[in-house]
């Protein structure tokens, strides 16, 4: 029944998290994409991390990755799209809930600006789960905005669910049902009136009762409305804690240098901080 | 807790009070999560209020009557009429201070 730790993110940070929590003896769920999708994976060679130069970003992240799971870190792969603090903390992935005691928020820089009408529409036609709502949307026309490598897998179950789907993105799909037409526009805006009417594509409108706005991960502050932020990062203290009880922060996500070494540091220190909050909590 | 028909749902409505609905349905990972929020409300106003589910699986008419758009969709009555609304998973809070000052 849930986990001790439950770590957003497997990228550096999240990963040296759960190696410092595994340590101290704290069972860990690593809730994060695929990491070779991470943004070092693609970095073609690695200098200034400490004993380790020369190495690919890919090297480096399967090397941390490799050391947590040799360690006892169990791992989920997908997008978590919906938190909630509730005797602990409760996670959704995809339709599967996890729960667990302490948060660690490590999912990197989530660089998304909303796009005009998102927020305004949210619950009213915009939707960022196509498994929570598609059944909603039966015999009606969608769009689905794909931001994120399975966006595709996600527009073909709407279509076989009975959706009549539309497919958005800046770049080709891989693995888009072919019966699915898709509309290559990067300047999107959702329009409506009192539910949404319409997506704006490059100035062309696509008429559509619902917009599945499908990106690599739901922002924290989307997922926890009240965590403060300042200047776009996750606001904390030295020992990494946010302003919410029992949810720590590391990595990217709090602020510059954006750095291997600096991400996995924080990580260890989020992991310590999120163990001794446990302990004084169930002594 | 109560796990509304749409007969029962219409008859609950005309007695009018306060009422606290849930729109959700198995598949959807997200109402899973508040299922056991809503469950607490239910115990915790007994007798006040009337908090119930509705399943929009089986009783989609109730789903398109309300316009529900997004699950897990909160709709709040009183004397049969709509007051207010959350879509998405919210703390207990949220719901505790539309139930609260509508009492």
């Amino acid at each position: 029944m849930g986990h001790d730790i439950i770590v957003l993110g497997g990228g550096p940070a999240g990963l040296a998290a759960a190696v410092a929590a595994r340590g101290r003896g704290k069972t860990v769920l690593v809730i994060g994409n695929p990491w070779q999708d991470s943004p070092l994976a693609r970095a073609e060679r690695v200098d200034n991390y400490l004993g380790l130069p020369g190495q690919t970003g890919a090297e480096l992240v399967g090397t941390f990755r490799a050391h947590a799971e040799e360690l006892g870190t169990d791992f989920v792969t997908g997008r978590a799209i919906s938190l909630m603090a509730w005797n602990g903390f409760m996670v959704t992935v995809v339709s599967q809930v996890y729960d667990g005691q302490a948060l660690i928020l490590a999912p990197g820089v989530v660089r998304q600006a909303k796009y005009p009408g998102e927020a305004e529409f949210l619950g009213r036609g915009v939707s960022y789960c196509a498994t929570c709502d598609g059944m909603l949307y039966r015999n009606r026309p969608v769009t689905v905005v794909g931001r994120s490598k399975d966006a595709p897998l996600e527009a073909n179950y709407l279509q076989s669910i009975g959706c009549q789907v539309t497919y958005v993105s800046a770049r080709e799909p891989e693995g888009l049902d072919p019966a699915i037409p898709w509309v290559r526009a990067g300047k999107l805006a959702v329009k409506g009136d009192q539910t949404v009417t319409a997506l704006e594509a490059d100035g062309a409108d696509l008429p559509c009762a619902g917009v599945f706005i499908l990106r690599e991960a739901v922002a924290p502050t989307d997922l926890l409305p009240d965590l403060e932020t300042e200047g776009g990062f996750i606001r904390v203290d030295r020992r990494m804690a946010t302003n919410l009880e029992g949810v720590f922060a590391a990595g990217d996500c709090t602020g510059l240098p954006l750095q291997v070494a600096k991400a996995v540091g924080e990580g260890h220190v989020a992991a310590l901080s999120a163990c001794e909050y446990l302990d004084r909590k169930q002594p | 807790m109560i796990h509304f028909s749409k007969e029962g749902f219409d008859k609950a409505l005309e007695q009018g009070g306060l009422m606290m609905v849930d729109f959700w349905a198995a598949w959807c990972g997200p109402c899973r999560m508040l299922g056991p929020v809503v469950e607490d409300l239910a115990k915790q106003y007994d007798g006040k209020a009337i908090v119930g589910k509705v399943n929009v699986d089986e009783e989609q008419e109730l789903a398109i009557r309300y316009g529900v758009m997004s699950i897990p969709t909160v709709i709040f009555f009183k004397d049969g009429k709509e007051i207010d609304r959350k879509v998405g998973v919210m703390p207990a809070g949220a719901f505790t201070q539309v139930l609260d000052s509508n009492l």
